[in-house]
């Protein structure tokens, strides 16, 4: 049985949605992160759904540039939260506000 | 004008020597060895160019005048000027007594200044004053006189002060220049409405240019040449030193003798005389300017007189009787005589600047003192001082025979003569007194016991050379420099008047207007010179303590005469005093209340605002994150809704 796009969508809403709240919330970075990922990951349901239902392949082919820059952004931002580890100890984004004004 | 223009190349040589023995001084400050040979140097070579180019001028037709134009510096539509000069029969006479007299105390300062350690920084000064006065007398058109006027006015104020250190000399600089500052202003309205209002040459050019002035001076209006006049009658007010504006001369005494001499005796007080004179057809024109004019001299000639009577400070006696003196020039102006007045001027130069060497000489000799109640008895033991100072008092009371006789005899015989008995009795006081107060100065000075302390007492000598050499020189000239402007009918006349009259014109009525003949004018002013020199020599050899009685029986007038009758106290409650308030109140209030506090509470306005906006850069990213989500829903929702 072919899953309705609609429960895909709503899925991917819904994960998106769990994504960005954590990403507001969380306080610790690396959760941070992977609230990140998840937002990413939602988008990339919602392409598969939406390409799956017309039947295209260009949604899915978006779906393989996505994880790459996922992927890439994920190293990056890893080795940002390391740097800063060593600095100052800590990985809680409350106290990492140094752009204070 | 159909005066012979003779071409001079050298006229521009006469200021320029001075101005080079200025920059010598600056560069040389520190070898003042080589500035005390340069200065005065440049002052003689100065006078020989002149001496040569008025023997040139002389040789030449009547009313000729040699010119120099160097460039043009103001050539504004059809008003232009140049940096032009001439020498004419008035400025021929000008330049020689400012060079020549200038030279003489130059000389004179090698020895009275040598060992200051300023001394550099003095000849430096003395030679800028040079060039300025220079120019001023030199200048061939208003413009170029005004320079000099300016200048000469600085060089007073940086000299008067030159011993800045004490408070009371800077304080005296400054009084200076702003006293005089206030007759600049005079001046310079006058001279703007002169060029506003002069007609235009034939071919449409204005200018400043004496000759043009000359020319078309007949174009003024009645009213508008009245308004020029007095208007420049400020300015030469407050240069010459005539009430109200002669506050500044005696406290001017606190520069060093030879300056006294030199600027406030010989040259710049007297050109304000030499601005009227050259500007007298302006003056013509406003027989009601003419009025103020001689009444102002005559005024104040009778009270600087008044004043120097019961003064004990021996350079305020002379500074008080040169404000009297430059009183009968202006009066001499103001009657219609202006070539007397330039006369007096010449053997006031001499007999004036005599006068204060002198008294440098005696100061030197006495220690720094200048009390005369602490001199006396100086006759002996400074020959030379007391010889020259004598004929110099001489020659000012108008003694027969000297230079102040004839000059001074000439201006009260115009005074009379064109219809002014009134002025001409004020003159005649004037010169009575003139005579007591002198003759008063030089046997306090110079007859009696010395009242001194033992030690400045026995360190009293002879000034040397360099000092006495220059005044035995005035000495002379004080003698013989009456001789060229005898009478009209004695031996050759009036070589002076008659060599002046294409420039000065001739003054009106040489005839009797009055019941007096001109001999017997002559007679009464003697008379009552001798009268005045004998009652000084009862007072204060015969009867020495007469003069202490008479100021205690007469003290009121006594004090009100020995305290200048209270005018600079008058003028420091009516003018400086509001003045200081006022500058007071708009440094407190307007400058740092308000504008301080415009501009401050700008940037503190700007940082109060910052400071509330700053609130939203908290630094956690979340924060950021939340907004950048309001963002994205709040456009969302607005193509959703549409």
């Amino acid at each position: 049985m072919i899953v309705p796009t609609e429960w895909a969508l709503t899925l991917s809403a819904v994960l998106f949605a769990i994504g960005v709240v954590g990403v507001l919330v969380r306080r610790n970075v690396i959760v941070i992160f992977m609230a990140i990922e998840l937002m990413l990951n939602a988008v990339n349901l919602s392409f598969v759904a939406l390409a799956r239902g017309r039947g295209a392949v260009d949604g899915q082919v978006v779906v393989f540039f996505v994880m790459t820059v996922a992927a890439a952004e994920a190293a990056v931002g890893l080795a940002i939260i390391i740097a800063s580890f060593r600095n100052r100890s800590t990985v809680n984004a409350d106290e990492l506000a140094l752009l204070r004004g | 004008m159909d005066a012979v223009i003779l071409h001079s190349q050298v006229l521009w040589l006469i200021p320029l020597f001075p101005l080079v023995g200025f920059l010598v001084a600056v560069c040389a400050e520190n070898a003042p060895g080589i500035v005390k040979i340069t200065s005065p140097l440049a002052v003689l070579l100065s006078f020989l160019v002149a001496l040569a180019s008025v023997v040139q001028l002389a040789g030449a037709a009547e009313g000729a005048r040699l010119t120099q134009d160097l460039y043009t510096w103001i050539a504004a539509g059809p008003f232009s000027a140049d940096i032009a000069f001439r020498i004419d029969a008035l400025s021929a006479v000008m330049v020689l007594i400012v060079t020549g007299v200038g030279f003489l105390i130059h000389v004179y300062s090698v020895g009275y200044m040598g060992h200051d350690e300023s001394c550099s920084r003095f000849f430096a000064y003395l030679n800028l004053f040079m060039f300025a006065m220079l120019l001023l007398v030199l200048g061939d058109n208003l413009l170029v006189l005004f320079v000099g006027w300016e200048g000469v006015g600085l060089c007073s104020y940086l000299l008067i002060g030159f011993w800045y250190a004490e408070d009371a000399n800077a304080a005296a600089g400054k009084k200076a220049f702003i006293v005089n500052r206030v007759g600049d202003m005079g001046f310079v309205l006058g001279l703007f409405l002169l060029a506003w209002s002069l007609a235009p040459a034939a071919d449409g050019k204005l200018s400043l240019d004496f000759a043009h002035i000359q020319a078309h001076a007949a174009s003024l209006a009645p009213a508008t040449a009245t308004t020029i006049a007095l208007l420049l009658l400020v300015g030469a007010a407050g240069k010459s030193a005539q009430l109200p504006l002669y506050v500044w001369l005696p406290d001017a005494m606190a520069g060093p003798t030879p300056v006294s001499a030199l600027i406030h005796a010989a040259t710049m007080v007297t050109a304000g005389i030499y601005m009227i004179a050259r500007l007298n057809v302006v003056f013509a024109l406003s027989p009601v300017a003419m009025q103020v004019v001689a009444t102002l001299g005559a005024c104040t000639a009778l009270f600087a007189a008044t004043i120097a009577l019961v003064q004990t400070d021996i350079k305020k006696v002379l500074a008080y009787s040169t404000v009297s003196q430059l009183g009968f020039m202006v009066l001499a102006l103001g009657v219609g005589a202006f070539g007397t007045a330039i006369f007096h001027v010449m053997t006031h130069a001499f007999f004036k600047a005599l006068l204060f060497l002198g008294a440098g000489s005696v100061i030197h000799g006495m220690s720094g003192e200048q009390d005369v109640q602490k001199m006396g008895g100086l006759r002996e033991k400074m020959p030379v001082t007391f010889w020259t100072f004598l004929v110099g008092t001489l020659a000012i009371a108008g003694a027969p025979g000297l230079a102040g006789f004839f000059s001074k005899d000439e201006i009260l015989a115009h005074v009379y003569a064109t219809g002014h008995p009134y002025l001409w009795l004020t003159a005649v006081v004037a010169a009575t007194l003139t005579a007591f107060y002198m003759f008063r100065l030089l046997f306090l000075t110079f007859f009696g016991e010395i009242r001194a302390d033992h030690d400045v007492a026995h360190h009293v000598h002879e000034s040397p050379a360099v000092m006495t050499v220059p005044l035995v020189i005035l000495a002379v000239l004080s003698i013989v420099g009456g001789w060229v402007g005898l009478p009209e009918h004695w031996l050759w006349g009036n070589r002076l008047g008659e060599f002046l009259a294409p420039v000065t014109g001739h003054p009106h009525a040489a005839e009797h207007a009055g019941i007096l003949g001109e001999g017997a004018l002559m007679l009464i002013a003697t008379t009552f010179a001798v009268a005045g020199a004998t009652l000084a020599y009862v007072f204060y050899v015969r009867l020495p303590g007469l003069p202490m009685v008479l100021s205690w029986r007469l003290r009121g007038a006594y004090e009100t005469l020995l305290n200048k009758y209270w005018i600079d106290e008058l003028y420091d409650a009516v003018f400086v005093q509001p003045y200081v308030r006022i500058s007071t109140l708009l440094w407190q209030v307007a400058d740092q209340q308000l504008i301080d506090g415009f501009v401050n509470g700008v940037a503190g306005a700007i940082g109060a605002n910052g400071d509330v906006w700053r609130r939203a850069q908290t630094g956690n990213v979340q924060h950021y994150a939340l907004a950048f989500l309001g963002g994205v829903v709040l456009v969302l929702a607005y193509y959703v809704i549409r």
